[in-house]
């Protein structure tokens, strides 16, 4: 085996955890049971990494089957990186053939390595319908870097593909144009959607989050939900002044936010642009022609949620801005405000 | 325009009242909570406000003391209790009022000052409390306290008054309070 092939399984078997070991190589599939069997897990991690590869080397795996193992290490970690979400879009009017997905991975491998001949492409089918695509870059005289991938994401029967950020942006309208051409799609556009969570980047943009599923604790009523209190029981010498106003918060939340549990993103920023209003007349910055520029940033691990809870939780008043409440709907979380 | 006065009802029979006040709804449960579980030998009743003036279609005993929670990570706490503080008469303030402020451990956190929580208990003459309300051990001494502080405001305990109260609390206060 190549000695850049070797140290590319060394490092990328040495990035999986121990305790996730055993199910990234049965997923993988290239190693069968009796070959791991062989295999003493219990060792340090640095000298059961020296063993797996020396197996692989035994059983002449190739660069292929190393960047498939690689992405498959990235399925289980896909909360390492910061996913972009791309949309296509077709004329109006054009017929959409059967997709086929042997066409498509054929037909994106050979628009990549006409432009860029030193290119590695690997795909892995996956439920849904879904393909994640592994490109490493190279240029005309240098071999691919096959430390900076990136990742592709593309669901078939939609026009949507999720993209992890990669340094490399001079390839994005290459990428761009290989996915376009090979899915049969017209234009290629970049959302203002951007998350480490891909589930989440999913359930908005497929408009799944908004699924209340039925359970037997929906008949409580309206009234003791409204307290969100976690005790069970409520002592009765606690007496609730503005009960009125808490349900009332409580409703117009439930109506914003759903019972259901939001997606999860961890930003949301706001670029405003607009020109100095004042109630005074004059002033140094009425006086501006250049708009000024600002720039706000929400961020929590959680940030949906911590929306959900502002109000009932006394920060603020109730109902929310539209602009922080129209977040999924929208499939937005980077925002330019100008004036109108 | 209701305004909270300390003497237009008759008392409970051993029943003291207090009132909170504050927007941090979650604390003053919480608050609420540590107080009742403390061993009293008058009935507690522990009334929950976000804001005041209070609805006035209720039937509600008399308060005895009330406590105005300032969230010190939170502006829009302590614009709410300035504007509450507008709904409660004057003679409130002859000891059975107190302020609470929340969440000075966390210094990072703070957008208020502590000093206009200060100003803002010597402005209305009555005993500025700090507490963490998040941390448990914390708010039960608090509790300890607000219950023994609600006691006296009922009058339940013989030969100390809300105003004797007053007078000793403030002699432990800062001396250069005076000079604000």
């Amino acid at each position: 085996m190549d000695e850049t092939v070797a140290e590319f399984f060394r490092r990328t078997i040495l990035k999986i955890p121990i305790t996730e070991m055993m199910a990234v190589l049965k997923a993988w599939d290239f190693l069968s049971e009796n070959h791991l069997q062989t295999v003493n897990f219990r060792q340090r991690k640095e000298s059961l990494v020296q063993d797996l590869v020396l197996l692989c080397e035994e059983k002449r795996a190739s660069l292929n089957d190393a960047a498939l193992l690689d992405i498959i290490y990235t399925q289980f970690h896909r909360h390492q990186k910061v996913w972009d979400v791309f949309q296509m879009s077709r004329r109006p009017g054009e017929d959409i053939d059967l997709f086929d997905m042997e066409q498509f991975k054929s037909s994106f491998k050979k628009i990549l390595q006409r432009a860029l001949k030193n290119v590695t492409v690997s795909f892995r089918d996956t439920e849904e319908n879904a393909v994640w695509i592994r490109i490493a870059w190279g240029t005309q005289y240098r071999k691919p870097n096959q430390y900076k991938p990136v990742y592709v994401v593309y669901y078939s029967q939609t026009p949507y593909a999720f993209v992890a950020s990669s340094l490399l942006k001079s390839n994005l309208p290459l990428l761009g144009q290989a996915l376009t051409v090979a899915s049969k799609h017209h234009q290629i556009v970049k959302m203002d959607l951007r998350s480490r969570y891909l589930d989440s980047l999913k359930a908005i943009v497929f408009k799944q989050y908004n699924q209340t599923f039925e359970t037997h604790n929906s008949t409580t009523p309206l009234q003791e939900r409204s307290l969100g209190l976690d005790i069970n029981i409520v002592d009765s010498r606690i007496i609730h002044e503005n009960r009125v106003e808490k349900e009332r918060i409580q409703r117009v939340t439930q109506e914003i936010f759903g019972d259901y549990p939001q997606p999860r993103l961890e930003f949301a920023q706001y670029k405003l642009e607009t020109k100095f209003k004042s109630d005074l007349n004059g002033g140094i910055l009425a006086e501006r022609e250049e708009p000024l520029r600002c720039l706000v940033k929400f961020s929590s691990p959680h940030l949906l949620e911590a929306l959900k809870s502002l109000a009932p939780a006394g920060i603020a008043d109730a109902p929310l801005s539209p602009l922080l409440t129209c977040i999924p709907n929208k499939g937005m979380n980077y925002f330019k405000i100008r004036d109108k | 325009m209701s305004v909270l006065r300390p003497l237009d009802k008759l008392p409970g029979l051993n029943t003291a009242t207090i009132l909170l006040v504050g927007t941090d709804d979650v604390l003053l449960q919480q608050l609420a909570g540590s107080m009742l579980k403390e061993d009293c030998a008058s009935e507690l009743k522990v009334h929950l406000a976000k804001s005041l003036p209070l609805p006035s279609d209720v039937n509600r005993p008399r308060i005895d003391l009330i406590v105005f929670v300032v969230n010190l990570h939170s502006q829009h706490s302590l614009r709410n209790v300035e504007e509450s503080l507008h709904h409660v008469d004057s003679t409130f303030f002859l000891g059975k009022v107190s302020f609470l402020a929340t969440g000075a451990g966390q210094e990072s956190h703070c957008s208020v000052h502590r000093n206009t929580v200060v100003k803002l208990a010597h402005t209305y003459r009555s005993p500025l409390l700090f507490c963490d309300l998040e941390v448990e051990g914390f708010r039960t001494t608090m509790a300890q306290r607000l219950v023994r502080m609600l006691q006296i405001c009922a009058g339940h305990v013989p030969g100390v008054s809300a105003l004797n109260l007053l007078s000793l609390l403030r002699s432990t206060e800062n001396p250069s309070l005076e000079d604000l």
